[in-house]
């Protein structure tokens, strides 16, 4: 527990900061979606998907979510208190 | 040719290079040199070791099996990477706060530093990383042989000896510079600098066989998507539970391997490093997989049929006559080989040493830890020799599952095995509510059922699980088929053991977690863990009262070194203000000091060696009925406080009253004293005035003369009077007044002051109502007629009726005699009530004069008397009640003796 009082609004800045960090926090799970969109394609039985196209897409994508990592990871702040207090906004 | 000569030539170089380059950054950390090895670079780089050898030459071979599913090995950590903010970070934190040495390491700290569960956890590291090293012990190897096979004249190199050899330089080179330093939380920069290094080495290694294969081979990208779409791989068919399954299997094992931890937070140096390292791994993972299907497909393409996928990446160069590029492509796969072993070994010794070898010596020592042996020097050997021990255990794993296909598919079986500790690490991380019988359990029933449905049938049917059981399951209870647990057939068995086993894991983990009750010590691990970022200092603190500063000392001395444990112990002395090396065995300073010791020894052996000497748990019943102690106090102390305030609250009430009534004294003595130096100055002016007259002029007549006289003579008398009103009351108040006590009656006396008060006949009208009896008083009775009087010519003088009435009542009240005087005027106004009989005061200044003393002398009169005058409220008008005590009066017929 805290003993400080926290604020509860934030300046611009450091709401922006909260949001980029939200947004970290949503990434990975963005990416797992990505990864697996590829099992859609293979629901219908008639259809032949080619590796090389699953491969090109994959790699589009992860080179995709590496471009949004480092610009994400550069906007976090340097020192946050803590991960998971969503209470002060 | 003596491409096999150059190979061992170019080896050994390389070898020697890698044994230069950690030895220079070993040096150059020390010296304080070197900020490069403590770039976000070097950090991204050491964590390349999670591509193996299995990476470097088995993607290949995977890719040629089964397309595009090797990706999932490396779309699994890309997202812990990129999700870093959220689970990564906390871990290094915590791996930082806490000074965890190993993943074994943090699970027990996390649970009480239980060492049972340290154990545990160590040995399944063990067992998951054993057929992981052999692997890459194989792969070397099977390179080198795949050399010797291509070179006619290499008949004098004995192939099976290979991987002793190997793992000999690898056990020596791991002891040399990963044990250095006894501190495992310390980074190894030797270490992380070769690895690095060797990392650069596989990523253009591998770079450089895919643009041959690319450019060189197949003509161009286009022509590489043809050959592609032309080979056996070209269908895209890879099962939705395998390609979900294995990208969490390879994210959750990315965590959990011991060597992954060992780079990802022990040996990181800087929290701020994962900022870079969250896309630049990515990137690196991404760039060793972009080759890996090209390569596949035109190895099939171009290799003989039954050649061995898993060497593509060195036998295309050597088939098509690129010796250089071969010779790279094998320091590649050597490198990648290497580190992981390297890293492996580092890993799994600290854990073996901090929590098994250390607490099974200390055990057998006793308290002779304190007393004798060098600490340091045991747990250094005891480090070497795990390292041996391990790189050897791998090599005899190795030579007893002969090489088989098995082997090759111990990784996914390994990653299973090791993400059995997600759910105790995870629930560690971000549920306080985690206990460690929950840990436990969920680790029990992870690990049994991983061990029964995937590690033991990986050995092949009816090595260890008869072909009876795989088929039928134990006794022909279906149900328990390892490959169909509960009915679930037809699944992969790879998915089945690690949804069956994670499933469980976490129910039971949770399930008794819920049902348990931590102990103190897990509960405040606990709030630590999970709350790192509100409070990455404190720890349970250490109740020092009976702890040796001296044994402390000793000991200290033996794990970190006497200069180290020294310099520690001087700077905390001086930090409590004290000179010398012994500081008082404050808890801060047992904490910080078990902090330190857990960064050589392990959070659990560091904290039974502090008990050891210091002779108590971190948190015993003692501490907590003190804090209990503590918490009554302070409750009481609180509830004093308020009772406190209550008291001050109302005497400052009381004070407000008394400020009040003498602010109002204070402004009627400032009136009375104008008021009687008025009273004195106009008698006096007029005595003046007329003697003067009678002094200095001629010829008054008689009659003149008397008036004048009889003017001075009674202005004289009205001061005489003033005067006797004032000495009077002085008189009365020190008390020096004598009573004269006579009996008589209240009827007779009252009648008698009636009529003295009434002198000069007014238009009062004073009705006297008197009981048929007469009450007879003793008491002092002219100065009781004194108040009467005093009381009647105040109502004569201030009744403002137009026809003042005033009505005199005497009765009995119980003993008492109670005489009222009441007025039919306006009354006294309430504020007045508290000062209308103090001194000098005066309801109203404008009416008829008087010094306000009157009522003073009643007062004080009555009180000698041992009665009391008031005013009693709510009356019609004024009215005034004089009380007499009961021994005061006496009733009956008796009249004045």
């Amino acid at each position: 527990m805290s003993w400080e009082k926290k604020t509860v609004f934030l300046e611009r800045r450091a709401y922006r900061q909260r949001r980029f960090a939200d947004g970290a926090r949503m990434l990975p799970l963005f990416g797992a979606a990505l990864f697996f969109i590829p099992l859609l394609w293979s629901l219908a039985d008639d259809k032949v998907t080619l590796t090389s196209y699953v491969m090109s897409f994959v790699f589009v994508a992860w080179v995709g979510l590496i471009i949004i990592s480092a610009f994400v990871s550069s906007k976090l702040p340097k020192d946050m208190p803590d991960a998971a207090s969503p209470k002060d906004e | 040719m003596a491409t096999l000569n150059v190979l061992i030539i170019v080896s050994l170089l390389y070898v020697v290079l890698l044994f230069t380059v950690a030895f220079a950054a070993d040096r150059a950390a020390l010296h304080g040199r070197g900020a490069w090895l403590r770039s976000p670079w070097v950090y991204t780089l050491s964590l390349s070791i999670y591509c193996t050898a299995w990476t470097f030459y088995g993607a290949v071979g995977y890719a040629a099996r089964s397309g595009l599913e090797y990706l999932t090995i490396y779309l699994g950590p890309t997202l812990v990477m990129i999700g870093w903010w959220w689970m990564l970070r906390k871990m290094v934190r915590i791996g930082r706060s806490q000074r965890i040495t190993s993943i074994a390491d943090l699970i027990s700290s996390r649970y009480g530093k239980s060492n049972l569960l340290a154990v545990f956890v160590t040995l399944l590291a063990v067992i998951g990383t054993t057929p992981y090293i052999a692997l890459q012990l194989q792969s070397v190897t099977l390179s080198f042989a795949a050399f010797a096979e291509a070179d006619p004249d290499a008949g004098v190199l004995n192939s099976p000896y290979t991987a002793l050899w190997v793992a000999l330089g690898l056990a020596l080179f791991t002891i040399l510079f990963g044990t250095r330093n006894l501190d495992a939380n310390e980074r190894h920069h030797g270490v992380v600098m070769a690895i690095a290094l060797e990392a650069v080495v596989k990523l253009f290694a591998l770079l450089a066989v895919g643009v041959f294969v690319v450019w060189g081979l197949a003509g161009g990208i286009d022509e590489t998507f043809a050959r592609i779409d032309a080979s056996e791989i070209a269908r895209w068919d890879v099962p939705g539970s395998r390609w979900v399954g294995l990208t969490l299997l390879s994210a959750a094992a990315f965590l959990c391997l011991p060597r992954m931890f060992q780079v990802l937070v022990v040996e990181n140096e800087d929290e701020s490093h994962l900022r870079t390292a969250s896309w630049a791994f990515p990137a690196y993972l991404m760039l060793m997989s972009l080759f890996v299907v090209p390569i596949a497909a035109i190895g099939l393409d171009l290799m003989p049929k039954g050649s061995n996928p898993d060497l593509f990446v060195l036998t295309l160069p050597l088939q098509e006559g690129r010796e250089g590029l071969a010779i790279l492509s094998f320091l590649g796969g050597f490198s990648s080989a290497t580190s992981m072993v390297i890293v492996a070994a580092i890993a799994l010794s600290t854990m073996l040493s901090n929590h098994v070898v250390m607490p099974i010596w200390l055990r057998m020592t006793g308290n002779m830890a304190v007393m004798s042996g060098d600490v340091r020097q045991v747990a250094l050997l005891a480090r070497r020799l795990s390292i041996a021990g391990v790189v050897l255990l791998g090599y005899v794993y190795l030579q007893l599952s002969s090489g088989g296909a098995a082997l090759a598919a111990i990784g996914l079986v390994s990653f299973a095995g090791v993400a059995q500790l997600l759910p105790a690490m995870l629930g560690g991380i971000f549920w306080r509510g985690a206990t460690r019988s929950g840990a436990m359990t969920g680790l029990l029933v992870g690990f049994a059922i991983w061990l029964y449905a995937l590690f033991l049938p990986s050995f092949g049917a009816s090595v260890i699980i008869s072909q009876d059981v795989m088929d039928h399951g134990p006794a022909g209870i279906g149900w328990l088929r390892p490959r169909a647990l509960f009915g679930a057939e037809g699944m992969d068995p790879l998915v089945h053991a690690v949804m069956w086993s994670m499933v469980l894991n976490t129910f039971s983990f949770i399930l008794v977690s819920v049902l348990t009750f931590p102990k103190p010590l897990e509960r405040l691990q606990g709030a630590q863990f999970v709350n790192v970022f509100q409070h990455s200092a404190t720890t349970g603190s250490w109740t020092g009262g009976l702890a040796q500063s001296e044994d402390l000392l000793l000991m200290s001395q033996r794990i970190l070194g006497p200069t180290e444990a020294q310099a520690f112990f001087t700077n905390a002395a001086a930090h409590q203000g004290l000179s010398g090396y012994l500081p008082e065995p404050s808890p801060d300073f047992l904490q910080q000091l078990e902090r330190e010791l857990s960064g050589s020894v392990g959070g659990a052996t560091a904290h039974a060696m502090i008990s050891q000497i210091v002779g108590g748990a971190t948190v015993s019943v003692q501490d907590l009925m003190a804090v209990a102690d503590e918490t009554a106090q302070i409750m009481e102390y609180s509830s004093q406080l308020e009772t406190k305030s209550q008291e001050l609250a109302r005497t400052a009430r009381q004070l407000r009253v008394a400020n009040k009534k003498l602010t109002q004294i204070s402004d009627q003595k400032d009136t009375f004293l104008s008021q009687i130096s008025h009273e004195l100055r106009t008698p006096m002016t007029s005595i003046r005035a007329f003697s003067e007259i009678l002094r200095d002029s001629d010829g008054i007549s008689e009659a003149d003369t008397s008036r004048y006289s009889s003017i001075i003579h009674d202005e004289a008398v009205r001061l005489t009077r003033l005067l006797d009103d004032l000495l009077d009351l002085s008189v009365l108040e020190n008390g020096q007044v004598v009573l004269n006590t006579e009996k008589g009656s209240l009827s007779a006396l009252l009648e008698r002051s009636i009529s003295a008060a009434g002198g000069e006949k007014g238009t009062l009208d004073i009705r006297n109502i008197q009981p048929e009896k007469d009450i007879v008083v003793t008491t002092d009775l002219d100065r009781l007629a004194q108040v009467f009087i005093n009381l009647i010519t105040n109502a004569r003088k201030y009744c403002d009726a137009k026809e003042p009435v005033l009505t005199i009542t005497s009765s009995r009240n119980g003993g008492d005699v109670v005489i009222d005087f009441i007025d039919n005027g306006s009354g006294i106004p309430a504020d007045m009530h508290a000062v209308v009989f103090e001194k000098f005061s005066r309801i109203s200044h404008s009416r008829v004069g008087g010094a306000g003393l009157g009522l003073a002398i009643c007062s004080e009169i009555m009180t000698r008397l041992g009665g009391h005058v008031g005013v009693v409220p709510a009356q019609e008008g004024t009215a005034f009640r004089v009380t007499l005590p009961d021994s005061a009066t006496t009733s009956g017929a008796k009249t004045i003796a």
